[in-house]
C-alpha cells in the first residue's frame, strides 16, 4: 500500500478545472479531501484488504506460491467465475439474486460449440453464443422488472429450464472437436499474462467505471437501495432492472465461451455450482444481499479470495474438504461483518 | 376484569388515578421530545390528549407503553412505582394499547390473532374448540358476536378489524386504554360507532386516552384534555373548559405568523394545469392550476386524498383519466420519470420510504433526479455533480461534514433539505410538496417555508400539502380543500380561518359556515 501513500502527498491542485461552463459555483469552502485507500477502492476496500493479507500468507506458508506459473494457474482458476461474479454483483446491488448464471454458461458454450462444430465461424458463433446468454437475462429481468416475480424464484426457474435445455441440446454428451484457434482465446497468452486473466481485468475495469462514473451505474445503486424512492426521483426503475439482469447473462455467456474454449470442447454441465461461488465471491467482496452496498474490485477481489484458497490448498496439500469449510466460515464471518457495520451505522 | 370492577363505578375526578407519570422527560439527542409533562388517567373517565405534530403524543404514549425509556420522572400505575418498564410489564400492569397501525395479522384468523402468544394448547398441539370458545367470549365483549371467529383478518373492513383490535387489547384485561388515532381509518358512520364503543368502555371503568388530530371527536368523547406543546405540558383541564377555538389557541401556543414568508408576488400564468383528473377512488374529477408565483395549498382531513392527488399529478399511480399539462403542455400519465423531465417535482411525505436512499451519500441522494442532465453520454461528470450539490445544499445551509456521509446520518430536517435540493437542482417548473415539515423542528421549519416562499417569488408554481392548517393558511394564497378523494372547496387563503377549512373538509359537522366560505 506504500504507493498509495505517494498519492497522499501529491497535492491535488486545490483550483484545478473551476467547474466548466457550471452554474455559478458556491462560496466554495470545500476541503480539498485526502486521498486515502477508501477512496481508492470505494465501497469495495474490506475485501482487498483480506486478499493482499491472505496473498502475504500464502507467499509465506508455500515457495511455490508467488511464482509465474502459479500465479497465471490462479488467473486462469479464477476468471471464469470471477467475470460471472461480476455480473451477479450488478444484480445483487438491486437486491435481486440471478440463479441461473450457472446453467446459462453451460447452455451458451455449448450452444457456441455446436455451432462451430458445425462449420460455423468462430466470431458468429461466440456472439450467438452471447446473444442467447443476454437474451436469457432480458427474459429473467423482464419477468422481475414487468412481472414482479421475486428474483430468486425466476432464476431460479431459469436455473432448471436453462439447464435442461443443454442437456436436451446436447444429448448429454461432450461437444466436440472444436477448432484449434478456439481454443487459443482462453488457453493464449498476451504481453506474458493468460488472455483470460486480461479478459477478467477488462471486464473488473469495465464493471467498476460503469458502476461510479456513469448515470446507470448511480441507477443500479439508486434501485437497490430504495426502488419506490427512486422511481419517485425519476429514475427508469424496470428499465435499469432489465439491463441488470441482461449484463448478468451476457457475463455468463462470456464465462461460457471463454469455459468451452479453455477446455476446447462443449461440456453440458459446465458451470454446474458457479451461481452460488458468485454468489459467495460478491459476499466475500463486500456485497450486501440487501442491495446498494458493494462494487466490482470488491466481487473481484471476493472471487480471488475463493480462488486464492483453494489454489493455496492444493499447494499446501490441505484436504479441499477443510476448504469448502474454510470458505463457507468465511461466507458467514463476511455477512456477519456487514450486519454489524449496518447495526453501528444506524445507530449513530 | 375483576380489578377494574372495584372501581367500576361511574367516577368522578377526585377519586385516585390508576396510571400518574410524574415529571416525565426524554430527549433523542439534542431534541427534547418531552420536558417534565405530569398526567394522570383516571378510572371511568376519557382523557383526550391534544398538540401538533411533534408535540410530544407520540413519545407520552411510547413511555406509557414502554415502548421507550424515559430519563427521568417517575410513572406509577395504581399507587405501585413501575420504574421504567419494558413492554411485557407495562401489559401486565394494565396499560392496553390500540394503535393507529394495526398489529393484527393479515393472513391468520381472527381466534388466532386474538390469542396470539397464548394459544390454547395441550403439549404443543393446539386445541381449536377451545381456542373459538375464548376467542367468541371476546368478540362478544366489544359487539362482534355474529363474526366468526375462523374468519381470516385480511378480509375483514378495517373498521372490523379495529374492533377485533380492541378484543385483543382487552383479553389481556386492562385498566387502562391508550386510543392512538384509532379513527383514521374509518369512515364517519364507523368513527361513531366506535367512540360509541369507547363510552361504553369507559362507563364499565377503564380509564381511557384518546389521542386524534380531529377535534370534533375529541369534544363527542372527552371528559378531560391534556394539551402539549413542544414536549411540554401546557394544561390539564375538563374538556368543558374549551371551546374549538380555545383549543386550538392552547394547541398552538405561540405566534406562527412570523414564520411564513411574506406574500408579495406576482402571479402570472398558468405553469400546471389538471383537467378532469381521477386518482383512484376519486368521487369526481379534480380541475385546477396553479400559477407561476402562485402557492396553493391543498388541505383535507387524513385520507381524505390529498397524498393520492399528489402522487395522480406526479404519475406515480395509475389515474382513471385526465390531464395534466406543464406550460401549456401535456404531460403523459403514470410515468414519473416523464414528469420529472417535463419539469414536475415532488417532495413526498414519507421521506424513508418514498424519498431517501438510505444506503448513498448525501451527494448521490441530492443528484439523483438531475444526474441525467450533467452527464455526457451516461458518464457523470462529477465536478459538475460536486458544484451543483454545492450550490444547492449550500444555499440550505445543511450542516454536515462532508457531502459524502450517507444520508442516514442526518437529523430529519437536514434529510428534507437534501431532498428539497434533488428537486431544487432539477430547475423545476412546478414543485408539489406533501407535508414538507413533518418531524422536523422548528428552526428548520422556518428555513423551509423561505426555500418555498422564495421559489414562488422565482415563479414557480407551487403545490403545499399539510394537515397541519395555519401551515397551510400561512404559506398558500388559495387553499382547495378535499374530501373523499375530489375538491370540495377552495378558499382564499387571506381571512379564511381553520374553522373554515374544517367546515369544508368534514362532511357530518358541516354547519351554516359551509355556504359563507366556499368562496
Amino acid at each position: 500500500m506504500r504507493f498509495l501513500k505517494n498519492t497522499q502527498l501529491d497535492p491535488a491542485p486545490a483550483g484545478a478545472g473551476a467547474p466548466a461552463g457550471a452554474a455559478a459555483g458556491p462560496p466554495a469552502e470545500r476541503e480539498e479531501r485526502i486521498l486515502t485507500f477508501g477512496d481508492v477502492f470505494g465501497r469495495d476496500a474490506g475485501g482487498l484488504i483480506v486478499l493482499l493479507v491472505l496473498f502475504g500468507g500464502m507467499t509465506l506458508a508455500s515457495s511455490e506460491f508467488l511464482t509465474g506459473d502459479n500465479l497465471a494457474n490462479l488467473a486462469r482458476q479464477v476468471a471464469v467465475f470471477g467475470i460471472i461474479a461480476v455480473g451477479q454483483l450488478l444484480v445483487i446491488l438491486t437486491a435481486g439474486i440471478d440463479l441461473s448464471v450457472g446453467s446459462v454458461l453451460g447452455l451458451t458454450g455449448a450452444i457456441t460449440a455446436e455451432l462451430l462444430v458445425h462449420g460455423v465461424g468462430i466470431v458468429p458463433a461466440i456472439l450467438a453464443g452471447m446473444a442467447a446468454g443476454a437474451a436469457i437475462g432480458v427474459f429473467n429481468g423482464t419477468l422481475v422488472a414487468y412481472g414482479k416475480l421475486p428474483p430468486f424464484i425466476v432464476t431460479l426457474g431459469m436455473l432448471g429450464i436453462a439447464r435442461g435445455v443443454v442437456l436436451v441440446l446436447t444429448d448429454a454428451s461432450t461437444v466436440q472437436p472444436l477448432p484449434e484457434s478456439f481454443g487459443n482465446i482462453a488457453n493464449g497468452d498476451f504481453l506474458g499474462l493468460p488472455n483470460l486473466l486480461w479478459m477478467f481485468i477488462a471486464v473488473v475495469a469495465i464493471a467498476s467505471f460503469v458502476l461510479r462514473r456513469t448515470v446507470f451505474g448511480r441507477y443500479v445503486y439508486a434501485v437497490g437501495s430504495n426502488p419506490e424512492s427512486a422511481r419517485l426521483a425519476g429514475v427508469p426503475v424496470t428499465r435499469v432492472l432489465v439491463a441488470v439482469y441482461a449484463i448478468a447473462g451476457l457475463l455468463a455467456a462470456v464465462g461460457g465461451v471463454l469455459f468451452t474454449s479453455r477446455l476446447n470442447a462443449g461440456v453440458p454441465t459446465a458451470g454446474t455450482g458457479y451461481e452460488l461461488n458468485a454468489i459467495a465471491a460478491c459476499v466475500i467482496g463486500g456485497a450486501s444481499l440487501f442491495g446498494a452496498k458493494g462494487g466490482a474490485f470488491g466481487a473481484a477481489a471476493g472471487a480471488l479470495i475463493v480462488g486464492t484458497l483453494n489454489n493455496g490448498g492444493n499447494l499446501l496439500a490441505i484436504n479441499s474438504f477443510y476448504l469448502q469449510i474454510i470458505i463457507g466460515a468465511l461466507i458467514l464471518a463476511a455477512v456477519a461483518f456487514d450486519q454489524w457495520q449496518g447495526r453501528r451505522s444506524r445507530s449513530s | 376484569m375483576s380489578a377494574t370492577i372495584e372501581t367500576g363505578a361511574r367516577t368522578r375526578p377526585d377519586t385516585e388515578p390508576v396510571v400518574s407519570l410524574r415529571g416525565a422527560s426524554k430527549a433523542y439527542g439534542p431534541i427534547q421530545a418531552l420536558d417534565d409533562v405530569t398526567l394522570e388517567l383516571r378510572a371511568g373517565e376519557v382523557m383526550c390528549l391534544a398538540g401538533e405534530n411533534g408535540a410530544g403524543k407520540s413519545t407520552l404514549i411510547k413511555i406509557l407503553t414502554g415502548a421507550i425509556r424515559r430519563d427521568n420522572g417517575e410513572y406509577l400505575v395504581d399507587g405501585r412505582d413501575l420504574g421504567t418498564p419494558s413492554p411485557s410489564e407495562a401489559r401486565d400492569a394494565g396499560i392496553g394499547v390500540v394503535y393507529q397501525e394495526l398489529s393484527l395479522l393479515p393472513d391468520l384468523s381472527v381466534e388466532e390473532n386474538l390469542l396470539m402468544g397464548q394459544l390454547p394448547a395441550r403439549r404443543g398441539i393446539t386445541r381449536p374448540a377451545e381456542l373459538r370458545r375464548r376467542a367468541a367470549a371476546m368478540l362478544e365483549r366489544v359487539g362482534l358476536d355474529w363474526l366468526d371467529p375462523g374468519t381470516e383478518v385480511g378480509t375483514l373492513s378495517l373498521a372490523v378489524q379495529q374492533l377485533v383490535e380492541i378484543a385483543k387489547v382487552l383479553g389481556a384485561s386492562p385498566k387502562v386504554l391508550i386510543f392512538d388515532e384509532p379513527t383514521t381509518a374509518l369512515s364517519e358512520s364507523e368513527t361513531k360507532a366506535l367512540l360509541a364503543r369507547i363510552h361504553q368502555l369507559r362507563d364499565e371503568g377503564h380509564a381511557i386516552m384518546y389521542v386524534s388530530h380531529h377535534l370534533e371527536e375529541m369534544f363527542d368523547i372527552g371528559d378531560r384534555v391534556t394539551v402539549l406543546r413542544d414536549g411540554g405540558l401546557v394544561t390539564s383541564q375538563p374538556m368543558s373548559d374549551f371551546d374549538h377555538d380555545s383549543l386550538i389557541a392552547s394547541m398552538v401556543g405561540r405566534k406562527i405568523e412570523s414564520l411564513y414568508p411574506a406574500t408579495s408576488r406576482t402571479v402570472g400564468e398558468p405553469r400546471l394545469t389538471v383537467r378532469g383528473l381521477e386518482p383512484d377512488g376519486a368521487a369526481a374529477p379534480i380541475d385546477f392550476e396553479v400559477r407561476a408565483g402562485e402557492i396553493v395549498g391543498i388541505a383535507g382531513l387524513l385520507g381524505s386524498g390529498r397524498s393520492e392527488l399528489l402522487r395522480a399529478i406526479f404519475g406515480a399511480d395509475p389515474v382513471d383519466g385526465g390531464e395534466i399539462e406543464i406550460d401549456g403542455e401535456r404531460v403523459a400519465a403514470g410515468n414519473p420519470r416523464r414528469a420529472v423531465q417535463a419539469g414536475l417535482g415532488l417532495l413526498t411525505e414519507d421521506r424513508k420510504r418514498l424519498g431517501l436512499l438510505l444506503e448513498l451519500s448525501i451527494r448521490e441522494n441530492a443528484s439523483l433526479a438531475h444526474i441525467d442532465e450533467i452527464s455526457r453520454f451516461g458518464i457523470v461528470d462529477r465536478k459538475r455533480e460536486r458544484s451543483i450539490v454545492d450550490q444547492y445544499l449550500g444555499g440550505l445551509k445543511l450542516r454536515a461534514g462532508s457531502w459524502e456521509q450517507p444520508v442516514s446520518s442526518l437529523s430529519g430536517g437536514n434529510q428534507q433539505k437534501v431532498l428539497l435540493a434533488r428537486w431544487l437542482a432539477t430547475h423545476a417548473k412546478v414543485l408539489m410538496f406533501d407535508e414538507p415539515t413533518k418531524g422536523v423542528d422548528v428552526g428548520a421549519k422556518a428555513e423551509i417555508y423561505k426555500v418555498i416562499g422564495d421559489l414562488a417569488a422565482e415563479g414557480l408554481g407551487v403545490v403545499v400539502v399539510s394537515s397541519y392548517l395555519p401551515e397551510v393558511l400561512g404559506l398558500a394564497d388559495r387553499v382547495l380543500v378535499m374530501r373523499e378523494g375530489t375538491i370540495a372547496g377552495e378558499l382564499a387563503a387571506e381571512g379564511a380561518t381553520e374553522e373554515d377549512v374544517l367546515a369544508l373538509a368534514s362532511t357530518s359537522t358541516s354547519t351554516t359556515t359551509n355556504d359563507g366560505a366556499a368562496a
